[in-house]
This record gives structure tokens, sequence and C-alpha cells, in this order.
């Protein structure tokens, strides 16, 4: 019954999603059709055939394209659209999990620091003259990772991790690494705008290097947490009653902690830090398909996906392109209120 | 089946257990009963290993609890809490289902053991009409029941209820602790914190009276329920009577006798003897009662509530030590009530008595007998603030009976 509805819903948003990626795809400063973007994609499927000589690769369609419109699609378009339905999807699958830790619908990804740790590492290796391959997403995400961890330290005592405590050394720490945020701000010189900029988080340089990066992070972590759906559920009940009910309460919680902030950090640490997708699209989700995380986890992540590429294709529609981190917030906090009050009517 | 050895629990620095040994065996059902804050909670508690005992040790079907897997424990033993908080808004039957966690792996989906064990835990609690709803939707008292039928999902051969009838209303009290007698007559361990003892000595074969971490008493509701150790335990004075539909003990909490209060003794026998006894008690007084018949209505009533009583076999002649004690608690008295037939050495002693009266309402009193309201009966016993406490309520009762 469960699987079925998670199966139905999943197929519709993946369509959903597909539309979305065809329509974004299409839309830029070249005109493309959306026919032509659908015949690039297909062009780039292979398929793996037996013949004489072992397994050959064939391309079964062969649609007529001009070069540069091919170019455009899979070079420039498609891995800013890839990026950004995979952070989209990592920040809203993280967010779920961590409103049911919480039991709290206004939780979000970044409640126990990640965000800013990862922030701390991206600024440093913007202001640092160093220069090492994909070295500021690796500095992003062993930032969000130091965080996190740190944040879970103080908060653990005698192998417990009240939720309320973690709760609040988040806040405190996110403080914290927000003065040395300042700190290196300050000191940055001419690199002051890239690191704004990475700050406001953006798509903005998109390549299928950090699609390759990203993807099988939050791919491997994406099923871990499916397979913690149930406890997630039951731990919703409070930590005791969970207890009874044969859950291993402190040690779900590390495997959900630890899960969901290296999912985050993937996120953040190609993206920077885009906010409100990871609080909004579960919130909004959790409306429609319910509690039950066996659901809502995949419904959540589809969704996400589908909303940040959409809100990236509004961001660098317009004259000048914004850094996506402003559209959501802009588009995301009326929502938020819309749902707000709409949930007051009908507890009334 | 649950074995407690000298188990100690210690939260914070403050014991909250100290030396408990228990052994509840297979099928039974124990009431915990004793004052908020004895430490009935936490017994429970350590009974499923949320609480680690700090000395001793906990053992259900032979396996130590605190050494035990929370999985294991949780095939073991089924837990209702006092209080559930739900934040989000499940269905009553995904509720249910959660009931059955310790029983599946990780990738398993729900097999027709666990929609059996669902669906018959829904029936039993008469919850299966709201299978459907929003947990959110539903009253506390349902909300109750929902949690019960998670554990009887959860097919534990020990089930521990914490204050299982708190919010529900008579007919699901009843229900709900019939339904534990069932469980427990089929085989199943069950330990019930229950406050109301009548309800615990109705329907459980075995109470456990815990006092300040300890354990008071343990045995059948008659042999734990005397009004000595719930005075000890619970610090009010009590009557235990007898239920007359059920016959289980039936307790019943008094006022505070006030220091320096007053001694009144009782002459009679039958109903109204024993609603006067009952009456004066109520006020606060000291009562004391003889003789009366072994067995009459006053008999039973001053068994449960007076201070003492001199009975005698009935249809027989009063022997004359019994009417000699009967004389001396008169004299002990500040004054003596009559209420209801009155004769034999009753008789003389209340026509010797130079304070004889018979409280307003009384069926055919003595013309040696003034007949007073009770504050009257309290201001002529010097008493004028009870009698200003009382006045009201006698007019207005007075008024009410006639």
């Amino acid at each position: 019954m469960v699987l079925r509805r998670t199966l139905a819903w999943s197929a519709a948003l993946c369509g959903v999603l597909l539309s979305v990626v065809l329509v974004s795809a299409a839309l830029g400063y070249a005109a493309i059709g959306p026919l032509d973007v659908a015949y690039v994609l297909l062009n780039g499927i292979r398929v793996p055939a037996l013949g004489g000589s072992g397994v050959t690769w064939t391309r079964p369609f062969g649609f007529e394209v001009a070069t540069t419109t091919g170019l455009i699609v899979t070079r420039i378009r498609l891995p800013r659209i890839a990026l950004g339905a995979i952070v989209g999807f990592a920040l809203a699958l993280a967010g779920a999990v961590m409103q049911g830790f919480f039991r709290n619908p206004m939780a979000d990804p970044s409640i126990i620091g990640v965000s800013s740790g990862a922030a701390v590492g991206a600024v440093a290796f913007i202001v640092l003259p160093l220069s090492v391959p994909f070295g500021r997403s690796a500095f992003a995400f062993v930032g969000a990772l130091l965080a996190a961890f740190t944040v879970y330290l103080i908060a653990t005592e005698g192998g417990r991790t009240p939720v309320a405590t973690l709760l609040l050394a988040g806040v405190a720490l996110q403080t914290f690494l927000g003065a040395a945020i300042s700190f290196l701000l300050l000191h940055a010189g001419d690199d002051l705008e890239t690191a704004v900029y990475w700050l406001m988080g953006h798509l903005h340089d998109s390549t299928w290097g950090r699609v390759r990066l990203a993807l099988p992070v939050v791919l491997v972590f994406f099923v871990v947490l499916l397979a913690y759906a149930r406890d997630l559920n039951v731990l919703l009940l409070g930590e005791e009653e969970a207890h009874t009910l044969g859950i291993d309460v402190e040690r779900t919680k590390r495997v959900l902690l630890a899960t969901s902030s290296v999912v985050t950090a993937a996120a953040v640490s190609v993206a920077g830090v885009i906010g409100f997708v990871g609080l909004i699209v579960p919130h909004a989700m959790r409306l429609v398909v319910g509690p039950d995380h066996r659901i809502l986890l995949p419904t959540s992540a589809l969704a996400g996906a589908v909303f940040l590429v959409a809100t990236d294709t509004v961001a660098r529609s317009g004259a000048a392109e914004v850094p996506v981190g402003i559209v959501t917030a802009a588009l995301g906090a009326p929502f938020f209120l819309y749902l707000l009050r709409n949930r007051e009517v009908h507890a009334l | 089946m649950i074995e407690l050895d000298s188990v100690g629990v210690e939260l914070g620095e403050t014991p909250v257990l100290e030396d408990v040994s228990l052994d509840v065996p297979e099928g039974a059902f124990l009431a915990l009963v004793g004052p908020n804050g004895a430490g009935k909670t936490t017994l429970l508690r350590t009974c499923n290993g949320i609480v680690s005992p700090t000395a001793g040790q906990v053992r259900v079907d032979g396996h130590d609890v605190t050494s035990s897997s929370p999985r294991d424990v949780g095939r073991l033993v089924a837990t209702v809490p006092q209080t559930t908080r739900i934040a989000f808004e499940f269905d009553v039957a995904d509720v249910v289902a959660m009931g059955r966690t310790p029983h599946r792996g990780r990738f398993e989906t729900a097999d027709d053991d666990d929609r059996t064990a669902v669906e018959s835990a829904l029936e039993r609690t008469d919850t299966a009409r709201f299978a459907d709803r929003s947990i959110d939707e539903l009253s506390g008292g349902e909300r109750q029941r929902v949690v019960l039928a998670r554990a009887l999902a959860q097919e534990t051969p020990v089930l521990l209820l914490d204050e299982p009838t708190a919010s529900l209303d008579i007919n699901h009290q009843v229900r709900t602790l019939a339904l534990a007698r069932e469980l427990a007559t089929a085989g199943r361990t069950v330990v019930a914190a229950i406050h109301d003892l009548d309800l615990a000595a109705r329907f459980c074969d075995r109470i456990a009276l815990l006092s300040d971490g300890s354990i008071l008493a343990d045995g059948p509701p008659e042999a734990v329920l005397t009004a000595e150790r719930l005075e000890s335990a619970f610090g009010v004075r009590t009557a235990v009577g007898t239920n007359p539909v059920t016959g289980t003990p039936a307790v019943t909490p008094l006022a505070d006798e006030p220091p320096g209060g007053h001694r009144v003794h009782v002459l009679g026998r039958g109903t109204d003897a024993a609603r006067t006894i009952g009456r004066l008690v109520e006020r606060g007084v000291a009562v004391t009662v003889g003789v009366v018949p072994e067995g009459d209505a006053a008999s039973v009533t001053a068994r449960a509530v007076a201070r003492e009583v001199v009975s005698a076999p009935p249809f027989e002649p009063v022997a004359d030590d019994r009417a000699a004690a009967a004389a001396d608690l008169v004299d002990r008295a500040d004054a003596v009530v009559v209420a209801g037939p009155i004769e034999g050495p009753n008789e003389r002693l209340a026509r010797e008595s130079a304070r004889a009266f018979a409280l307003h309402g009384a069926s055919d009193p003595p013309e040696y007998a003034d007949t007073v309201t009770d504050a009257e009966l309290f201001e002529a016993l010097g008493d004028a603030s009870r009698a200003e406490r009382t006045r009201p309520r006698v007019d207005d009762g007075g008024a009410r009976s006639e």
C-alpha cells in the first residue's frame, strides 16, 4: 500500500521533473525549441549490444540537430540543470530528515551548522592563495562535516544526544562561524565578490565534473536514508516510545545526523548556501502526501529537484543573472507564509 | 516472567527506587499503587529498559533487560505510557502498525501476521472505527486507546500500562482493564500503575503498594488494601469496605481528623446508625461505636471507619464484659449520639449519659435525647468554627430530605 503510493507519486514527480528539464534547457540566450532539446537528449542515449567482439555501445537515435545547438545543450545548459536537480534533491531530502529528526516542521538541513561550516571552508579557500582542482568544493565539504561533527560532540554526553541540546549547540556554532566568515570577508580584498557570490548560493559555474562529484554521494546516502525511513516515523512518537518499540534510539540518531549532514554538505559544497529549499519543499510535500517518511523522503527529494531546476531557470532568465539562492528565498518565503496561513484556516 | 532483584534507581542524585524486589509470574495481572512520586512509573521504566538500575538486576523472561538490545526487549515488553504526543498527523492505523516495528527487518514490508495483529488490536481496543482518521483529530482518551492498540499489536508476552485509565470515560476504563484481565488470563503478564484503588482491587489479582521508592506491601488486594497501610503510604485516613456489586475491596478516603478534635460515641444499630457514623466521620469527628450486633450494617461501617468498635454476637443477650467495654467508650467520649433502634445495654448507657443527642432527621428519636442539627451538635461540643462550617449544609440538606 505504502510502496504503491510511493511509486505512483515518484513516477508522477519524475514526469514533472522531465518536463521542467526540457523547458529549462530550451530557455536561454540562444533560442532552442523543446523538440530540439528532446532530440539532443535522445541522441545522447547509448544502448549496449552483444556483438561478436563483446559488448558494443550503439546510439539508436540519430536526429538532425545543429552542432552548436547540441553543444549549447550538452555543455552549458544540461550540466547546470543536472547540478541544480541534484542540489535540490539533496537539500529537500536532508530537510525532510531534519524536520522529522527534530520533530519540528521549521527545521532545515543547515540547522546543525552544516552550511556555516561549508561557508567557512569555501570562503577560506577563496580568500587564501590556494590552487587545487575542486579545492573550493573540497574545503566546503570538509568544513561542513567538521561543523556538524563539532555540534554533535558538544551536544553528546554519556552516549546520549538530546535533540534540544543539539539544536542550541547548532545555533551557537552557527553564530561563531558567522563571525569567522565576516572576518575572512574583511580580508578578502579582490576576492570579496567571488566569496559573496558563493555565499548567496548559485549554479553559475556548473560543470559535469561537479555533477560527477555530487551525484554518487547523494544517491548512496539517499538509499541509506530510505532504509531508515520507518525508524524516523517511529522516532516521531518520542524517543522513549521509539525505544520501547525496539529502536536503538541513539544509534539511529547518529546514522540520521551523519547521513543527512553528508548529503547537505555534498549539495552546499558544489552550489553554495541555497536557502529555503530544504525548509519549504518537505513542508509542502508533507501537506500533500502525509507524514510517513517512506513516502515523504523520495517525494520531497524529487520535488526539491523540480523546485531548484525551475527557480534556477528563473534566476538565469532575467536581463542580468541573479544567484538562485535569492530567487528561492524570494519565492519560498511568501509561499511558506501562504502555507502557514492556510494551515491555520484548516485548523480552525 | 518479570523478576526484579533488589533494584535501586537514582535519577540525577535522587534515589527514586530503593531495594525493590518483585517477582511477577506468567499470567499475572499486577497493579502498582501508591502516592504521586512513589516510583511507579520509574519501576515500569526499569522493566522496559528505558531506565537502567543503579543497583540490582531486572530480568524479563530470563533475559537481563539492561544488557539486551532494544529490539529484543521490544519483542518481550510492550508499554503504554502515561501521555503520548505525536508530532505529525499520522493515521491511527499507521500508529498501530508501528507496534510491529520490533518484528520487522529493515527492508521487510508488512506480511499477513502484521496485518492480522494490527486488525485484531484495532478491534479489541474499540478503535477500528477511526482507523483512517488522523491521530491529531482524536480526543485524549481515544488517543490513549490507540496507544494501547499499538502495544497489543506488538504481541509481546509482557504488557506494561502506566495509568491506562487516567483519561478514559467509565465505560472504557472498565473495558480497558477487563481487556488487560483477559490478556492476563490468556497467559500474558500485565503490570499496570493505577491510581484508582477500587479498580485495581477489582481487576488485578495482585497489588504492590509503593511508597517512597520501596514496596510497602505486595499480595492479593484484600491483604494489601488495609486502612493502616493506606494511611502510612498516602497519609490520609481511609475506610476500606466492600464493594456491594463486585465484592472486592472499596476504598473511601476520609477528611483529616483535626488536632484536638472531638470524640463522639454512637449508640444504636441498623442503617440509621451506619449513616450517622459515616456522617460524623466525614465531618472529621473521631467516632466510637458499640455495642453493635456483629454483621449489622452499623457494625460493617464502624469496622471500616470508626476509631473503636465494641460488637457482640446477634440474637443473644449482650455479655457483661461487652457492655462494660461500651460504657468505657461512652465515658471517654465528649457526647453520645443515638441513632436507629436502641435497646438493652445501649438504652441504659444512653439514659445514663448527660449529653445524649439525636441528629436531626433520625427516625423515632427517644425522648431523653436532644434532637439537634449537626451545627448545634458541634456548638454543644464547644466547637464554634466547625459549627459555622456545618450550618449551611445541614439546613440545606434538612430542607431537602423532609
